[in-house]
């Protein structure tokens, strides 16, 4: 028994040891581990500290942070206040992201056709199921659209993606509220599911007349067309980096508890309407102050130097405003000494 | 050389105690080999039980919560407020429709093959077709997945299987069988997946059994003026009959359980089509999908689906047990 003991207590000191080193080390969401990761080379280069991102899933991260294993885990969808204070964690905003619907149909540009929430949802529900439905026609009277079926493509795998698309959906279609919901994985009622972003990708840039769902990156690197969309002040708006920021600029953060914000459907004539903010989950007293320390150090250099390299990832940075407010929050709420 | 013969008379006087050691040595060594065989025997058990149990705890909730109409119900929300609804039904129906064409498939042509390269092909061919076949084992699933997903499926949906819609069109259960539109995504695509997946187990292990015939035998066949034809039917496959099975049996536990090719392929969606070009899932797609985004009763439902494979692979295969006594009963061995 003792000699199982001091193995144990072994153990504790090599793991405390390796803390010490100053490696971070967080779990979570995939959607943001391009530029987590191209934000930890980039920090080890300018401070020697290195920085270990697993992408597990933003579920996998939430149950990894509450176990105490990693000094920050990671999140697409938002914790509501009552589960943060319940866990003692701090949650905040990251980076953003935003999410574009994709088609493949035969003679339309990117940004050419327009669609809007509800008509996105009847499609989704199976209710629109041609291109030249009127409902189509009636948002694009000068576009030619074939009278051939909608395949609908969406996400096999439990996504935050899919979480946005979906809260989305549902402010949008009081039908898709009530029959579908908002989850990570839903009951998607047609369609075909495929793995990733970069499996919806595939399958849109395949198949002829499908229409998917992926984030504004893999649209853009995969060179598919991307549809408009009418946000809710009832504008056409293209996504850009310059409509996503005003979704964020425009969101209430303030009065949030927990930064307890979904950047879908936000106020504002530019605003974009589906974008989403991926989430950092902290302990308020973490049991490895040192690590919790650098770990603030790491964002604060994010939100500070990070930005132009999110952009170059087709990642949209937090407003000043919100850093400002994060940077408060820490303040008050994250014990590191 | 000489010190033995100087030595042989002490030998000699030692001898009786000497023996009562070594055979204490053996006797210990005898049983040191029996307990670890036994032991490793009883760890299979013992994992076994504690991956039953650990499955069980894991899936109490879903169990309490949807009981025994887990099984029938086809209906798959995990989002549903204000608890989820969570029915097994369509991805049992995906699993078994996906293995059964993929049998339907795998064992006539892996016998086949088996049977040309040992009684037919000539013997240059022969060792680069088995290596061939043994490489499509090898091949990792995430490879087959990704094959078919950017090279099959686009091939299937635009010339297979508009032709098979076309062939059967107005002919009644067989145009809702092959019914469109098709798809790049579907059960059919999936379960061509596993034939090719699941064709190295049944060719590698055929090829082997046959080779155990004895060739007087078949030799003796020929000599009563058999055809080949004649000597495979009646002569190696009947003296084979167990081996082969075994093999079909091994092949059909793969293609129960393959996950991450299905994944790919099969369009995951929880419904149940009578056609077999719609999309739809199984078990082991359906956990890999969900599960790490996963919680609570969502999470405990896809547990729950995992013990249902579990039983479902272990019924099968105590199927295949029954069949082969029955099997040996009728052979008389």
């Amino acid at each position: 028994m003792k000699f199982f003991k001091s193995i144990v207590a072994a153990g504790l000191v090599a793991a405390s040891t390796s803390a010490f080193a100053a490696d971070i080390t967080g779990a979570g969401a995939t959607f943001p581990f391009p530029v987590y990761s191209k934000w930890a080379d980039a920090y080890k280069k300018e401070t020697g500290n290195g920085l270990n991102y697993q992408s597990i899933g933003s579920g996998a991260g939430i149950k990894q942070i509450q176990a105490k294993t990693v000094t920050f885990g990671a999140t697409d969808a938002p914790l509501k206040a009552e589960q943060l204070e319940k866990d003692g964690l701090v949650q905040w905003p990251m980076v953003m992201g935003a999410i574009v619907p994709v088609i493949n149909v035969e003679g339309i540009k990117p940004g050419e056709l327009v669609l809007d929430g509800p008509t996105l949802a009847n499609i989704y529900l199976g209710v629109v199921k041609k291109w030249d439905d009127e409902a189509i026609k009636k948002l694009n009277p000068s576009l030619k659209l074939p009278s051939t079926a909608i395949a609908v493509v969406r996400r096999s795998d439990g996504s935050g993606t899919t979480f946005n698309f979906t809260d989305y959906l549902s402010k949008a279609s009081a039908d898709w509220k009530t029959k579908v919901g908002v989850n990570t994985a839903v009951e998607w009622p047609v369609g075909v599911g495929a793995k990733g972003n970069e499996g919806v990708a595939a399958n849109v840039g395949q198949t002829k007349n499908s229409i998917g769902y992926v984030e504004y990156a893999y649209a853009k690197q995969n060179k598919l067309t991307y549809t408009a969309l009418i946000n809710k002040a009832g504008k056409p708006v293209q996504p850009t980096i310059e409509t996503f920021q005003s979704a964020a600029a425009n969101a209430n953060w303030e009065s949030a508890p927990g930064y307890y914000v979904i950047l879908t459907e936000q106020p504002g004539d530019k605003s974009w309407p589906i974008t989403a903010a991926t989430f950092i989950l902290m302990h308020k007293a973490p049991t490895d102050k040192a690590a919790a320390a650098e770990a603030l150090k790491f964002f604060t250099w994010a939100f500070e130097k990070g930005g132009k390299m999110a952009e170059d990832l087709d990642y949209i940075p937090m407003p000043p405003n919100v850093v400002d407010l994060i940077k408060k929050t820490w303040k008050a709420d994250v014990k590191t000494m | 050389m000489t010190d033995l013969a100087v030595n042989a008379g002490q030998i000699a006087d030692a001898a009786p105690y000497d023996r009562a050691r070594a055979l204490k040595a053996f006797k210990f060594g005898d049983n040191l080999f029996y307990w670890v065989t036994r032991l490793s025997a009883l760890s299979v058990l013992l994992i076994l039980g504690g991956i039953i149990i650990s499955l069980i705890i894991g899936a109490w909730p879903a169990i309490q919560a949807f009981g025994p109409s887990f099984l029938w119900t086809s209906r798959w929300a995990p989002s549903a407020s204000p608890e989820p609804v969570l029915g097994a039904l369509a991805p049992i129906y995906g699993t078994l429709i996906t293995s059964a064409i993929a049998m339907a498939i795998a064992v006539p042509v892996g016998i086949g093959i088996a049977i040309f390269l040992t009684e037919l092909c000539p013997q240059r061919l022969r060792q680069p077709i088995s290596i061939a076949i043994e490489l499509l084992a090898g091949i990792p699933s995430i490879i087959y997945g990704m094959w078919g997903f950017f090279v099959l499926g686009p091939f299937l949906a635009n010339t297979f299987q508009p032709f098979m819609i076309n062939l059967f069109d107005g002919v009644p259960i067989l145009q809702d069988i092959f019914a469109g539109p098709p798809g790049y995504l579907s059960l059919f695509n999936a379960a061509l997946i596993l034939a090719i997946m699941v064709l190295p187990f049944i060719t590698a292990i055929s090829r082997d059994v046959f080779t155990t015939v004895p060739p007087v035998l078949k030799e003796a066949a020929y000599g009563v003026g058999c055809t080949t034809w004649e000597v495979v039917r009646k002569v190696v496959i009947p003296y084979t009959r167990v081996g082969v099975i075994g093999g079909v049996m091994l092949a059909l536990g793969r293609a129960l359980g393959e996950t991450m090719a299905v994944t790919f392929i099969i369009g995951n969606a929880f419904k149940i089509s009578p056609s077999v070009f719609a999309p739809g899932t199984t078990i082991s797609a359906a956990i890999a999908s969900e599960f790490a985004e996963s919680d609570g009763l969502h999470q405990s439902g896809l547990i729950l689906l995992g013990l249902l494979l579990f039983v479902l692979t272990f019924f099968v295969l105590a199927v295949a047990r029954l069949m082969l006594m029955r099997l040996h009963k009728k052979a008389g061995v």
